[in-house]
């Protein structure tokens, strides 16, 4: 039934129908856009998607414009998930009663959330949504921080950075807490398919992406969204961040079908050091100070064992 | 429809959660999105045994939370359904921030609220609570006050709901157990009756209709915000005569006549109680009474809560002298609401009768007709006297010292 784009160069891809327009406000490098486009323009079905309050939804809709060509809806922060999943049954319904007809294609849904609609306010709805196995597709946005209400941790807010209400101080290196690992929850909730992604690694992304259209059931994509604003880079230096996070595996790329199969989709050539990520960012400025140093040791320290873990996974087939 | 065929006799007993399932049965909803909660949850219960056995099409998901519930249904509803949803109380409460978000967006949902008091204490009976928590939502709201009304109501609120010059969600209120619990006859339509009443579903913008993308539940600010919401409000003020043409219609294909605002009584009345629910009916029966007893006694019900019919309870109360405003709902620092409303409704008119506010029976206490006497008693000390013999707030029914407040 999918209908899904022959990904041959960024040229072709980049060039492909747009459903994702101009007119919205967001950040100039924000990687929101960025994502979104390769997820929209990654196949050819109509698209039914709803967005959870957040950067995403209050820049791309505000009356009287919008930058979507396609069926959207928002509602609120944290039930982007469940509003896919009653327009998702409502499909099922309008077929079965003949109200569409059978021969119309199959269109796919898709819910947009960010970190903080995703690992916080929104998690218990997705958690039912994928409990009970609607046919969508969920992706996070994940900047790791509340951006849109200027940039308060979330629970995938990582050790260290230093946010507007888990501040750096004197007596304070910022965030205590390692981010949530919503990939694994979300397997373990039976997926048939969860992957990370990041919006420099586009061929692995879109890929992904694809076969996310393709699976039946509920699927997670966890989309590094590398924030500009909050991470304070320079709007130019998106990919450059989005590198960074992918090449020093601070962000791994990989997949998980059926809960059990692992499958890393991009081992860099050249590791880069978690230090190179975090010195990149602002943010994370503070941990440079001598008193904070362990800090940075003990990313590393994280960052070595998750990868480790990871590929002992991979082979393991379990 | 390509479900079974249901076998009704011309009177069954149902009870109204049993009125409310069968009601949407009838009206072929296509998505329900429902999390069970006392005294509602035999609606759905219902429901999905009618699913269970093949009698609805449609389908049901039965989700985590009533936030889910109201979020599933303003999803579906976008997409170009009908749907449906039952709750009360705390599950209100969890929902309520939907049901502004369904009504900003015009959403037609039919939503079978249980009338239940809000924690805390705990409570699983019936009080007014949640129906007052749904006042400023910009649903319209209709109230039952028996199981025969409750089926012709949620009927009549599909109809309503999805009215194009409507547009807005409904509820179909009742009060828990007292009405939800309690097993009475009931004449329901035949299913094609019923359902050819209500009309096939016509989509609007529908998420669905691919030919025209649409974009649901936008971002204002002070440029348009304020258009939208007059433009809601609108709606919701226009839909009081849409009311009245569904319940016309109805009378033709139901012989049941139904009111804006009910009322009993009142052509002679002097004494008046205004109140909600099934306290109307026990209110009929103590001025059955009273009247024997010589004092003028009349009731009045708003049928339509939202949008509030001033006008209509203006008129009915013109020639009332003293008029009790019974809340059935903690007051929360003020007098009740249904005495603001009524006192709204009266201050510009030539009638200015004596009013006073009664809060009563929370989280389900009885309100007997010999309460209701003494009542409509002190009442007529004021038309007597032509002002208030008393305060203006009294807690009627309640344990210890009496507690009446605000002094004239």
């Amino acid at each position: 039934m999918s209908n899904q784009k022959e990904i041959k160069n960024l040229k072709t891809f980049s060039t492909a129908a747009e459903r994702f327009e101009g007119s919205h406000v967001l950040c100039p490098g924000c990687a929101h856009s960025i994502i979104v486009r390769e997820v929209l323009n990654a196949t050819n079905d109509n698209l039914v998607v709803s967005a959870a309050t957040g950067c995403l939804e209050v820049c791309t809709a505000i009356y009287p414009h919008t930058s979507w060509d396609c069926s959207w809806i928002h509602i609120g922060f944290e039930n982007a998930s469940t509003a896919i999943a009653g327009a998702e049954t409502m499909n099922k319904v309008l077929r079965k009663k003949g109200r569409i007809p059978a021969d119309t294609p199959q269109p796919k849904f898709v819910a947009f959330g960010g970190d903080g609609a995703t690992y916080d306010i929104g998690f218990q709805f997705i958690s039912g949504c994928f409990e009970r196995g609607h046919d969508f597709m969920y992706v996070c946005l994940d900047n790791e921080v509340y951006a849109n209400t200027g940039g308060q941790r979330s629970s995938s807010t990582p050790i260290g950075a230093s946010t507007t209400t888990a501040p750096a101080g004197t007596v304070s290196y910022g965030e205590k807490k390692n981010k949530k690992d919503i990939l694994s929850i979300m397997a373990a909730h039976g997926s048939p398919y969860v992957a990370q992604v990041a919006p420099n690694k586009w061929k692995d992304m879109v890929k992904k992406i694809q076969r996310g259209f393709d699976t039946e059931g509920p699927v997670f994509i966890n989309a590094m969204s590398a924030c500009t604003t909050e991470w304070r880079f320079k709007p130019d230096q998106t990919i450059e961040a989005s590198d960074l996070a992918t090449d020093s595996l601070v962000f791994p790329l990989y997949e998980i079908i059926d809960g059990t199969e692992l499958n890393i989709t991009y081992r860099p050539k050249n590791i880069v050091p978690v230090r190179d990520y975090l010195a990149f960012q602002p943010r994370f400025k503070h941990l440079f100070a001598p008193e904070n140093e362990h800090i940075i040791e003990e990313w590393q320290k994280r960052v070595d064992a998750r990868w480790e873990y990871l590929q002992r996974r991979e082979e393991a087939r379990v | 429809m390509n479900s079974k065929q249901m076998e009704l006799n011309t009177v069954e007993v149902w009870d109204g959660n049993m009125a409310n399932a069968q009601a949407l049965r009838q009206a072929a909803v296509d998505v329900v999105a429902a999390y069970p909660i006392t005294p509602s949850t035999a609606t759905v219960e219902n429901y999905a045994s009618m699913h269970a056995n093949g009698y609805v099409d449609g389908e049901v998901i039965m989700v985590e939370s009533e936030h889910a519930a109201m979020s599933g249904c303003v999803g579906a509803g976008a997409a170009g359904g009908r749907v449906a949803t039952a709750t009360s109380s705390q599950g209100l409460a969890l929902m309520i921030e939907v049901l502004y978000q369904a009504s900003g967006m015009r959403i037609p949902v039919v939503l079978c609220l249980v009338n239940r008091a809000l924690a805390a204490p705990l409570n699983v009976n019936g009080d007014h609570s949640d129906l007052y928590l749904t006042r400023d939502s910009g649903w319209v709201s209709l109230d039952s006050f028996s199981p025969q009304e409750a089926y012709d109501m949620t009927l009549m609120s599909f109809k309503i709901s999805e009215h194009e010059k409507v547009r807005l969600p409904v509820i179909s209120n009742q009060d828990g157990f007292m009405t939800s619990h309690t097993a009475q006859n009931v004449r329901p339509l035949s299913d094609e009756v019923a359902y050819n009443f209500i009309g096939d579903y016509k989509p609007l913008n529908a998420m669905l209709d691919f030919s025209k993308p649409v974009t649901h539940g936008v971002q204002t600010e002070h440029d348009w915000h304020f258009e939208h919401k007059a433009k809601q409000h609108a709606a919701l003020m226009a839909s009081k005569e849409v009311v009245k043409e569904v319940f016309e219609e109805f009378e033709k294909v139901s012989g049941r006549k139904y009111n804006i605002v009910e009322s009993y009584g009142m052509e002679d009345a002097e004494v008046a109680i205004v109140c909600l629910g099934t306290t109307y009916e026990s209110a009929i029966l103590a001025v059955d009474k009273l009247k024997e007893e010589g004092i003028k006694a009349g009731v009045v019900a708003p049928r339509l809560f939202r949008p509030f019919p001033l006008v209509e309870i203006a008129q009915t109360l013109q020639n009332a002298k003293a008029v009790a405003c019974m809340d059935r709902s903690a007051p929360g620092g003020t007098v009740g609401a249904l005495y603001n409303e009524v006192a709204g409704a009266l201050f510009n008119t030539s009638a200015r009768p004596v009013l006073r506010n009664l809060i009563y029976g929370l989280g389900g206490r009885d309100m007997t007709i010999n309460e209701l006497c003494d009542i409509y008693r002190d009442l007529n000390k004021d038309a007597k006297a032509g002002k208030l013999t008393g305060k203006i707030q009294k807690l009627t029914g309640v344990r210890g010292p009496e507690l009446s407040f605000y002094e004239l």
